[in-house]
């Protein structure tokens, strides 16, 4: 790996007394995508949401440990969340726009930022959904509620909602879970150009998924990282036994 | 082992014990939601009959005249709309803010938050005769004549009944209504908005402003027109405060004393010079007061009916 994205040192994470997280340790190289799996609670969407900070919001969580992005500690005091959060775009499981219009969604995140010029905004929100490639079925219907639109739709439109924001990484977690299989592909697909310009790491319980996607995976299991290498490694020659088991379907 | 014969047996003969009890039970229901109706269609009935005699439209439009025997109850229903504004004015901004607080910045164990939801719960038990006088003794006693002493020097002029006391007054009593209200408009907000809109980077404040606030905008109205119709027919808390008897003129400021279409009932009911005479008016303000309260409340049904196919 020769960009480093993400350097992560001994990350632990509490809830409350319980340990979710045990001394977590990895790499995320840049421009890159990176697959976190492994079982139901294994903490695979709780690290992922360390890296945004977004256990920020849930109480008692107290975390420990080094979250390098660029060499800057983002759990550091004197970092600003917000713009971590900038830097750091999050797609989430379920397809989440807001109740507005397909323009205003998009326009959100810049709009934030101060940005107020009609035609800048006009452009952004092509660009991004260009981007996530949806533009084509969208531009007619730009004012129509988002809600209107379908599952597969709805989440492409997140996915541009995020890269209006120009972030440098993008967290997804099981973006495709509730998707249907020809919105999923389109999902694959997407991932698989956005990583030209953005470092990727995606939260998948589709081992298929995963393999296809990505080109580094880590696998969770109960909390601790077991290993992270290649993905073809991990799945043509795993290093740890437990790997095995759960890539060769014997739990999880 | 029991054979089939005596299970159906046993069956048979416990299904008609239950059957009657079944059906007692459904009897009492369906006697107890009759019952009800039955309240409710007499009190409708008497007040439209009584009512609709003298219910009309210059019953609505003029002042009452020869000593309130006769003429419309303009003032009371301008004197009650004036105070439902005032009190929405004062309230609900206030109200929202402490809503707002409650949901979103108060931590879950924070002991100061549930010591505000303690006071609001508190608030809203309280006897409305107490907040009549508590008005009386701190808005018009402490405040008011507390302003007249240092800005009048000491001559009466706000501390003396008036709308601006009596509105108050009413949103303290309406407070909790406002916040309730507002605090479960805000709860229908699906936390992965919230989220959708961290995650994007805005501040917890662009947040509550773009996209909770919008999306509990008819919470905040369901909330505020309870409030008013809340605030429109209950008198004990204006008794004291700024109601007045009767009045000639139609009150030209804050500091005025207002007529009020519950105070008028009151009136017309206990202090009338000739029942024969204002039983007819006693029963048209009822009227009307009850339209005022009842149209406001079905078009908080409906607002609320709205919100809560919307958050499914």
């Amino acid at each position: 790996m020769k960009d480093i994205k993400i350097e992560v040192n001994d990350l632990s994470l509490y809830y409350g007394e319980k340990k979710a997280l045990k001394d977590i340790s990895m790499i995320i190289p840049s421009n890159k995508v990176t697959a976190l799996i492994g079982p139901s609670g294994c903490g695979k969407s709780t690290f992922l949401r360390c890296i945004n900070r977004m256990n920020d919001l849930i109480p008692n969580v107290t975390i420990t440990g080094q979250m390098l992005v660029e060499g800057v500690d983002i759990y550091d005091k004197n970092v600003d969340v917000v713009n971590i959060r900038k830097k750091i775009g999050m797609v989430f499981q379920k397809s989440n726009p807001f109740p507005k219009s397909i323009y205003e969604n998009v326009a959100y995140g810049p709009r934030i930022n101060g940005i107020k010029d009609k035609k800048q905004l006009d452009e952004i929100v092509e660009t991004s959904l260009r981007q996530a490639a949806i533009w084509d079925e969208l531009k007619d219907r730009l004012d129509d509620s988002a809600m209107g639109l379908s599952g597969g739709q709805q989440q492409r439109l997140c996915i541009g909602r995020t890269l209006a924001v120009s972030p440098d990484i993008i967290l997804m977690d099981e973006p495709a879970s509730a998707l249907d299989p020809i919105s999923t592909s389109k999902i694959e697909e997407l991932i698989h150009e956005l990583k030209e310009q953005y470092t990727i790491i995606i939260v998948t319980h589709n081992m298929q998924q995963a393999a296809r996607t990505s080109d580094y995976t880590a696998f969770f299991y109960l909390g601790e990282l077991i290993e992270m290498d290649k993905t073809k490694s991990i799945f043509t020659k795993p290093s740890k036994k437990q790997t095995e088991d759960y890539i060769t379907g014997r739990f999880g | 082992m029991k054979t089939k014969e005596t299970e159906g047996q046993f069956f048979s003969s416990k299904k008609g014990d239950k059957d009657i009890k079944g059906k007692f039970i459904i009897g009492i229901t369906q006697l107890a939601v009759i019952l009800i109706f039955a309240i409710l269609f007499i009190i409708l009935g008497i007040i439209i009959y009584q009512g609709r005699e003298k219910f009309s439209w210059e019953f609505i439009s003029t002042f009452p005249t020869d000593g309130m025997t006769k003429g419309g109850i303009l003032p009371a229903i301008i004197g009650t709309f004036i105070l439902v504004i005032v009190m929405s004015i004062a309230a609900v901004p206030f109200g929202a803010i402490t809503a707002i607080y409650l949901t979103e910045y108060a931590k879950e164990n924070s002991k100061f938050a549930a010591a505000v939801r303690f006071s609001i719960r508190t608030l809203a038990v309280v006897p409305s005769i107490i907040f009549g006088l508590f008005g009386l003794g701190f808005f018009i006693q402490f405040v008011g004549a507390g302003a007249d002493k240092v800005f009048n020097a000491g001559e009466l002029h706000w501390g003396q009944p008036n709308i601006l006391w009596a509105s108050l007054t009413m949103s303290l009593l309406t407070l909790p209504v406002i916040i309730v209200s507002v605090e479960e408009a805000l709860k229908t907000i699906p936390r992965e908005l919230r989220e959708a809109s961290l995650a994007l980077g805005a501040t917890k404040w662009q947040t509550i402003k773009k996209v909770v606030l919008p999306g509990s905008i008819s919470g905040i109205m369901t909330g505020t027109i309870l409030a008013v119709s809340r605030g429109a027919g209950e008198v004990a808390p204006i008794l004291f405060t700024g109601a007045a008897y009767y009045l000639a003129t139609l009150p030209g400021s804050l500091s005025d004393q207002f007529m009020n279409l519950g105070y008028h009932i009151y009136i017309m009911s206990t202090q009338s010079s000739d029942v024969e005479k204002t039983m007819p008016i006693q029963f048209a303000t009822t009227l009307v007061l009850l339209i005022l309260t009842l149209s406001l409340n079905l078009v908080a049904v409906i607002i609320r009916s709205r919100i809560r196919r919307k958050a499914n």
